[in-house]
């Protein structure tokens, strides 16, 4: 590899290139390669924790940029390019790609060398890429990942030989276990980075003619003494269980009530003492702030509304870590494969299942893990319907009209209560709304043909703590993010609607501010719903985050106390009839009323068409399903 | 092409496999976009396939091919005639 002895002219070195201006650009280098050769873990092991997440102009696929320390005190940026099995533009991610390393996407300069890494276990195929990949003439590493599989499988391979036959330095690494890693780091600092490579040995084939390109690595492989490993024999026997036709739908039912268990109940302690860690913070600041406007905006618009959405980190945390295990190990492809007949009957695929569970906490992240879905279509099918499961800041509603309008009587026997079921049933409503929207979505504008599923079973590995642990820093900052943005403006717009215009200096009563203005002009649209101006104010401010109706309503009903949720069940009772009350249950369970839901559709769908059609079409089956819940309970009771 | 077609009443599909069967793939009689993408994931004409295990109720089926195993709905594997 050290190759480059006595042509210094040729090293890429830190000097800008020809052309440009003044400020030294720093390189970049590309990471590409097929899904599953390891990208990922070798982005993480090479950036660690300096990296961020950002979308490429005008398209949703997603990439990382990471920066990379060099010895010198020198960067090197690196991009993590989608994983691609050619470079043939078909696919949005191949495009991508494709633009990237020919230098035509916009905002990012062509990458001055790439880093191909490939699967060593399965080489022969994996080498397909190498061609289109080489013939770019940039400066190229290949990098043969899994080389601890490789060995103890018993696969053979001559380096130094690849290397002459491909023209290119070749390094053999393990990126999960950080062996060889220091071949990529003298690559990046120079010493193998040249500017145009050696042209290889042998021909490379016509790129478009795949078969054509699998005889040229195969012939490659029998140069260089390639010896494929034996079949993962732990994986065979693994699927024999995980795959069994009695035990591998038991482990999948275990495994989903696990997450579902997890998400609600193993969290609850963190949220709880999140809840009261922003309260006492709270009162604590409020004695410390002498002027009551400013302690008012403080603790009642911005703690706590910015609080009520922290609240939820816990659960997402708790979430991303199970996908995070689950896709890391290699039993996410085994779920989809599982789940894909029944998700294929509402014309979704086995990639949705996971995405459409973690909904039930929150849209939020599940919308981010509809990632792992490489159908366009399918993916946003799944992003739609997404928010019709009960996510969690549904409950707080659930349980505070329930608790006031549902006697707490059995239905059947002692296990089941009224209030049980009405809850359960909220869950199934939100549950078939969702699947009877898939069908008509892709029965129509998102129908696709049925034969495009494909999905690859790779070896299970154990996961590492370091690749999860980054996978949770990463989301819980775009999370916090958001929290700090958004929400942080919400919050302040709702709190000044609700304490202004000033009465001689004082805050006006709630039903003289700006908030019941707003209130008493929609009136008149929700009043067939069988609601007031008050529910109007609450409808208004849960736009922001659904929960936030709550505390509305415990602000507009006078209740400053925390605790008098009873007094609030109370006051509700004498303003609202049992079938607006349920009118207001059904419209929870269909509007799409979260801010962040909307922030996170138009950064995943690259655009404000998805989320204003899901937003429009959400919101007026909430209304008319609301209005006939009205009605209907109305005559019958 | 011309062939496959007039074979196809005769022809050996991807379904046919027994579990552990292996047969050679003759040809893909998909949409061109689909039989790239397959080819690329080692559904290569020439190449041997083999039947592994398959979800509960037998759809998607796992193949084994070149090296990496590939899950694939009745209605593909269909498509995928063998020699």
């Amino acid at each position: 590899m050290g190759d480059c002895h006595g042509c210094p002219n040729n090293i890429a070195t830190l000097a800008p290139p020809p052309g440009r201006g003044a400020p030294a650009r720093s390189h970049i280098v590309a990471i590409v390669g097929p899904p599953n050769s390891g990208k990922s873990t070798l982005f993480n092991r090479l950036t660690g924790l300096r990296q961020k997440v950002a979308n490429f102009p005008g398209v949703t696929v997603e990439h990382r940029m990471g920066k990379v320390k060099l010895e010198q005190g020198r960067d090197v940026f690196v991009v993590d390019l989608p994983g691609v099995y050619s470079l043939t533009p078909r696919t949005e991610d191949e495009r991508v790609t494709h633009d990237v390393l020919s230098g035509r996407m916009k905002d990012i300069p062509r990458p001055d060398a790439v880093l191909l890494i490939l699967d060593s276990t399965n080489l022969s195929r994996h080498l397909v890429l190498a061609a289109p990949v080489l013939s770019l003439g940039l400066p190229t590493l290949v990098i043969l990942n899994m080389a601890d599989d490789l060995k103890s499988r018993g696969g053979e391979l001559n380096v130094p030989e690849l290397a002459m036959q491909l023209g290119s330095p070749v390094a053999l690494i393990s990126a999960a276990k950080g062996t060889g890693v220091e071949k990529i780091f003298q690559f990046l600092s120079g010493a193998t980075m040249r500017a145009a490579p050696k042209a290889p040995l042998i021909q490379l084939p016509v790129i478009q003619d795949i078969p054509k390109c699998r005889a040229w690595a195969t012939n490659i492989g029998n140069k260089t003494g390639y010896h494929a490993p034996a079949p993962p024999l732990w994986t065979r026997r693994l699927d024999a269980f995980f795959l069994h036709p009695v035990a591998g739908p038991l482990v999948f039912l275990f495994v989903v009530v696990a997450v579902f268990q997890t998400i609600f109940n193993g969290a609850r302690p963190l949220m709880d003492g999140i809840d009261a860690l922003i309260k006492t913070s709270g009162a604590w600041l409020g004695h410390l702030l002498p002027n009551e406007a400013l302690r008012s905006l403080l603790i009642d618009g911005i703690w706590t509304g910015v609080g009520s959405v922290i609240i939820f980190l816990p659960q997402i945390l708790l979430l991303f870590l199970f996908i995070g295990i689950l896709e890391d190990s290699g039993y996410l492809a085994r779920a989809a494969l599982i789940a894909d007949r029944t998700m294929a009957r509402f014309g979704l695929q086995g990639k949705s299942f996971i995405p459409l569970l973690s909904a039930y906490a929150c849209a939020v992240p599940a919308i981010m893990a509809t990632r792992t879905i490489e159908d366009k279509r399918d993916r946003i099918a799944t992003i739609l319907i997404a928010p019709f499961m009960t996510c969690s800041a549904r409950l707080p509603v659930y349980i505070l009209i329930i608790g006031a309008f549902i006697p707490d009587k059995h239905v059947i026997g002692p296990f089941l209560g009224m209030r049980a079921t009405v809850l359960l049933g909220l869950y199934v409503l939100g549950f078939v709304a969702a699947i009877l929207t898939a069908r008509l979505l892709k029965s129509t504008v998102l129908k696709s043909r049925r034969s495009s599923f494909m999905l690859e079973m790779p070896p299970y590995r154990w996961p590492t703590v370091r690749s999860l642990a980054l996978r949770l820093v990463d989301r819980s900052k775009v999370f916090l993010m958001r929290a700090g943005t958004v929400i942080l403006g919400v919050a302040i717009v709702i709190w000044a609607l609700s304490y202004l215009p000033l009465h001689d200096g004082k805050p006006p009563a709630i039903e003289h501010s700006f908030a019941a203005g707003i209130g008493h002009f929609v009136e008149p649209a929700i009043k067939p719903l069988g609601f007031n101006w008050k529910i109007g104010i609450g409808l208004i401010t849960s736009l922001a985050a659904r929960e936030t109706i709550v505390s509305t309503l415990g602000t507009i009903y006078g209740m400053k106390d925390e605790g008098s949720q009873q007094g609030l069940q109370q006051a509700l009772h004498q303003d609202l009839t049992l079938g607006g009350a349920i009118a207001l249950l059904v419209f929870f369970a269909f509007a799409m009323q979260c801010m962040s839901t909307i922030a996170v559709v138009r950064r995943e769908t690259g655009g404000w068409l998805w989320p204003g059609v899901q937003f429009a079409y959400m919101t007026s089956l909430a209304y008319l399903c609301a209005f006939l819940a009205n009605h209907l309970v109305s005559i019958w009771s | 092409m011309q062939l496959s077609v007039k074979k196809r009443a005769a022809a050996k599909n991807l379904t046919e496999l027994k579990p552990g069967e292996e047969g050679v793939l003759a040809s893909l009689d998909l949409p061109e976009a689909d039989a790239q993408r397959l080819m690329e994931m080692g559904f290569v004409p020439g190449h041997s396939v083999t039947r592994g295990l398959s979800a509960p109720g037998g759809d998607p089926r796992v193949f084994r091919v070149d090296g990496s195993e590939v899950a694939l709905r009745r209605e593909t594997a269909r498509r995928l005639i063998l020699k």
